[in-house]
């Protein structure tokens, strides 16, 4: 072998990797890495998303959207899902911790608290607009427990928050129910048997085994929550179009971007979205040290 | 005595349990059952019995007949199946290369490259969509397929890490084995590991596979034109038109259920294990 056919094989070894990596790479850097940039950018200008002028304006969109009070009311609409992510969690623990053990009918109940998360989220929202009609199915099932008042529960702005929260709770249950199932069938069954024969209840087994076992899993569902609440937006605009007081940061990102055209505008809008959900991952990271991910 | 109280106490908790799951199911279903009940009543049926009442004909298919072909629904399937075909094979062709990459090789700048994979996936799509949007213009995808599939496609980080897990189960003597008879790393990758992930591949095209059937998001932004539509853009869309027909309005959305419904109750078990794997690893 000569030594120019030598390097020539060590050059093709070395660029394995990249073979294989220049797709994905390239993908990453077009559709992650260059908007976020641009976002940036853009996010310093009045640009309109199509005209050539594009003035640096500095920080005055940023000015604007912490100082115009209709704009702003967004990170208020977030506080509603943000609580029924709560609840959602809390609901998710107990059944995942329900169904763990012994129950007639398991599978039957796991399918049913599931299925909502499968759901197309279009279909959600009509399911949920025929639901909260005025006169329609809620105001029915509370008619026959006694309460004949029917509730403007989409147009009544006291009220529309929660509505739409409650359905994001009703679609999102499940898959926070499934990861917390999983991970607790992954903490071996010979620690509850010493546990009982220790003379736990299943409150403590909760508290001491449960719990710590699952730690990472909540973690990840409690940023799943705070990620999703702040960038809610299929079921809000499909049920409401963000109407008497539902819009969301997402709602009126979409709509300062693609319908009044304030391009620079609606980044800065996103731009703080970005920081706030890179933000709550951090400190996250900061109070749950990540054990489960290690690529290298 | 302290026996039979405590019999009472574990018997009440027992139809605590029970209850609460009955409830919750009742609250699941409900909303779903009363729409599949709208879809099968008559016009006047819908306009003048309670959301409660049953219909009087089982069997009228009617409703779905009409959405069905108002809303346009083979052509969205049509769409949906193209661009979910599309977006499903990619997502694991660019799953796969990557972790194949960084787990078998040793390069320079791999951490580097670790590194760009994990910090983007803390940036949710939603919130870079203003400037995603341009690019997608200026390459001349906008109202075009190939815009979601792109899209969906991208890089999912998610998928790369289920597997990145499942390669390193793979002993690296079978690499060994199959470079000792001469085997190309493409090969290597396309004969030795692309089969022995198939489990990765069916948990990553389940997972994969809702998220784009259910998308809202990407085809409403970038596919605007009606010949486009897809599940979500159609049904949205044939909402306005029938406004007040809430009977045929709910025979589309059933129609668009049916089908993970099926898929739900023929692959249970893989679907659980798809999104437990999918999120927790």
């Amino acid at each position: 072998m000569s030594d120019r056919q030598r390097t020539g094989r060590s050059l093709l070894a070395r660029s394995t990797p990249w073979l294989f990596l220049v797709v994905p790479l390239a993908f990453l850097v077009t559709f992650t890495y260059t908007p976020v940039l641009n976002m940036l950018f853009y996010s310093l200008t009045s640009w309109d998303g199509f005209g050539p002028d594009m003035e640096f304006v500095g920080q005055a969109n940023y000015t604007e959207l912490f100082t115009r009070p209709d704009l702003f009311q967004v990170f208020y609409v977030s506080l509603f899902y943000l609580a029924s992510g709560v609840v959602q969690m809390v609901l998710a623990l107990y059944f995942a911790t329900v169904l763990s053990f012994n129950v007639r009918f398991r599978n039957f109940f796991k399918g049913v608290l599931f299925f909502p998360y499968l759901v197309n989220g279009v279909a959600i929202g009509f399911v949920f607009l025929y639901f909260f009609q005025p006169g329609g199915t809620l105001d029915s099932v509370l008619g026959l427990f006694g309460a004949r008042d029917e509730h403007l529960w989409l147009g009544d702005p006291d009220l529309v928050n929660w509505s739409l929260a409650s359905v994001s709770l009703w679609r999102y249950l499940g898959l926070n129910f499934v990861l917390f199932l999983g991970a607790i069938q992954s903490i071996p069954g010979e620690i509850y048997e010493a546990a009982e024969l220790d003379g736990a209840n299943r409150w403590h087994q909760v508290r001491h085994l449960i719990l710590p076992g699952i730690r990472p899993v909540v973690s990840l569902s409690a940023i799943l929550v705070v990620s999703g609440s702040l960038s809610a937006f299929e079921i809000p605009y499909i049920m409401t179009g963000g109407a008497n007081g539902s819009t969301t940061f997402v709602i009126q990102t979409v709509k300062l971007a693609f319908q009044f055209n304030k391009v620079g505008l609606a980044s800065a809008a996103a731009v703080v979205l970005l920081a706030i959900v890179l933000l709550a991952t951090w400190i996250q990271r900061l109070l749950v040290p990540d054990e489960g991910v290690d690529l290298v | 005595m302290t026996r039979q109280v405590r019999g009472v106490g574990a018997r009440s908790a027992v139809a605590g349990k029970y209850l609460s799951l009955v409830v919750a199911s009742v609250l699941t279903l409900l909303p779903l059952a009363v729409v599949l009940m709208a879809a099968l009543k008559t016009e006047s049926e819908s306009a003048n019995n309670g959301p409660l009442s049953v219909p009087h004909n089982w069997f009228n298919l009617e409703n779905f007949q009409i959405a069905f072909t108002q809303g346009h629904m083979l052509r969205a399937f049509g769409n949906t199946a193209f661009i979910l075909v599309f977006s499903v094979t990619g997502t694991v062709l660019i799953g796969s290369m990557t972790a194949y990459a960084i787990d078998r090789f040793r390069f320079p700048f791999r951490r580097l490259t670790i590194s760009l994979f994990l910090l983007a996936s803390l940036v949710p799509g939603v919130t870079t969509q203003v400037a995603t949007f341009q690019i997608i213009n200026s390459f001349g995808m906008f109202n075009n397929r190939w815009s979601a599939i792109a899209l969906y496609t991208g890089t999912d980080i998610v998928s790369i890490i289920i597997f990145l897990q499942f390669m390193r189960a793979i002993p690296i003597s079978l690499d060994e084995a199959a470079r000792i008879d001469g085997a190309s790393p493409l090969r290597i990758y396309r004969t030795v590991i692309l089969p022995l992930l198939r489990p990765a591949i069916a948990t990553v095209v389940i997972v994969k596979g809702v998220v784009v059937y259910n998308d809202f998001y990407i085809p409403f932004l970038y596919m605007p034109s009606p010949e486009l539509g897809v599940v979500s853009t159609s049904l949205f869309y044939f909402k306005g038109p029938y406004g007040a027909h809430w009977e045929i309005i709910c025979a589309g959305a059933v129609l668009v259920i049916i089908p993970t419904l099926v898929v739900f109750l023929f692959l249970q078990r893989f679907i659980y294990n798809g999104f437990t794997r999918g999120a927790t690893k």
